[in-house]
């Protein structure tokens, strides 16, 4: 059987991101492509942070779903044109990630370094009287913050 | 890719590059758990993931040239066959040293990935785009660092001031010429290591001094004003025996059972 292009971004679109799990992969923007061939699938993922871990697991589960639909010529190709960037979620992915308790990203455009400095609203109480507790944080794409009011530590994802 | 293509070149400079981002990353990952405060330790731990990624990435690159993946680069090759500056290999010292490396290691990937940017060969284009952004991160953490310990007491003063006195010479070594460097200049891969040596003494003299830090530079925009000789090698696989033993632990593993699947 010869898949669609359209069936597979659906099932696909079931993978979640490992260190993200109310995330897809979709939703997510590193699947950036899918292209049926008579050679097979071609999948193309554009990675968040490079060395994040959760790209091999993600992998594994894309060549398991596209097995379990009887796709045996699978390949799986990284890019970085354009780079992922948080510019790229949209704004309910950024308003599930606050639900979620992670301080979503603001737009960096070209200007990230002068964005780290804007203050951070806290996920839970909505106060800017918050301020970065550890620049770096549990997994690759967060940084620790602590809410003055609400007095809870919350994650934030980085902007890249 | 034209027949001019320097490709033997444009190998030795891809693992140059994975070779300092691996060793330098394992060096940081030694921090896990040992650092002096627990955010320094997610941080370097952090920094230390970010450079093994990066480093993955130069050896794709590489691997798109000459077939070799990055498990065979990385476990399967001799120490003395790495190409890593030597400064990346020493071990991780005093926290002050580790701090010092980090940020001058911090202040030429800016140069380095901004040349890069606009490289001739596209995949190191596109590669230094996305890596300079995650640099950010780094560059600003360590850059913080350095203004606030190298004047905050007088013991901070001095322990950064040792380590700096150590790290400056190592840290010549990073821009150590390559083999058959002038092709890749004249290719518009990259500018070359002495125009970036020169970009980077223009960015990191300002900031050692502004910390009361003293740099063995007279001036920074001048030809020969560096006081001190470089410690180089590296380029040429002469490595120190701290380099055995780094590639000893990192190894380890993989040696155990070659070709294991996880």
């Amino acid at each position: 059987m010869k898949l669609d292009e359209e069936t597979i971004w659906q099932e696909l679109g079931k993978i979640t991101d490992p260190e993200i799990p109310i995330l897809s992969l979709v939703e997510m923007k590193i699947l950036r492509s899918v292209s049926v061939s008579d050679e097979g699938v071609k999948v193309v993922l554009s990675p968040t942070f490079i060395g994040c871990p959760a790209l091999d697991v993600m992998k594994n589960e894309i060549r398991s779903r596209l097995a379990a639909l009887g796709c045996e010529h699978v390949t799986i190709e990284t890019t970085f044109s354009p780079p992922w960037s948080t510019d790229m979620l949209d704004d309910e992915v950024k308003e599930k990630l606050r639900v979620f308790g992670i301080a979503p990203p603001p737009r960096t455009g070209e200007e990230l370094v002068a964005v780290l400095s804007l203050p951070v609203a806290c996920p839970f109480c909505n106060s800017s009287h918050t301020h970065l507790e550890s620049a770096f944080g549990a997994t690759l794409c967060k940084q620790m913050f602590y809410c003055d009011s609400c007095r809870q530590s919350f994650d934030r994802f980085k902007p890249i | 890719m034209s027949s001019d293509f320097p490709r033997a070149e444009v190998q030795t400079l891809m693992l140059s590059l994975a070779d300092d981002e691996l060793m330098l990353g394992h060096r940081n990952s030694e921090w896990t758990g040992y650092a002096p405060i627990l955010e320094e330790d997610i941080a370097f731990s952090n920094i230390a993931q970010d450079e093994l990624g990066h480093s993955m990435l130069w050896y794709i690159l590489y691997e798109q040239l000459a077939g070799k993946t990055p498990d065979e680069m990385a476990f399967e090759r001799e120490w003395n066959e790495f190409t890593c500056c030597r400064f990346v290999t020493y071990p991780k010292g005093d926290f002050a040293y580790t701090v010092v490396r980090q940020y001058l290691f911090d202040e030429a990937e800016q140069v380095r990935l901004k040349a890069f940017a606009n490289s001739s060969y596209v995949p190191i284009k596109e590669a230094s785009v996305k890596i300079l952004r995650e640099e950010a991160y780094h560059l600003l953490h360590t850059k913080g660092l350095v203004e606030r310990l190298g004047d905050a007491t007088e013991e901070s003063h001095r322990r950064m001031q040792t380590a700096l006195d150590a790290a400056f010479p190592q840290s010549l070594g990073m821009f150590e010429t390559l083999e058959g460097e002038e092709d890749l200049v004249t290719a518009g891969v990259f500018p070359g290591n002495k125009q970036l040596q020169a970009e980077w003494l223009k960015r990191i003299v300002p900031v050692l001094n502004g910390a009361s830090l003293a740099a063995p530079v007279k001036d920074p925009d001048g030809a020969c004003s560096i006081k001190v000789s470089p410690d180089l090698g590296g380029r040429k696989k002469k490595h120190t025996e701290d380099l055995k033993q780094l590639v000893d632990d990192l190894q380890a593993v993989y040696r155990t059972v070659p070709g294991a699947k996880w």
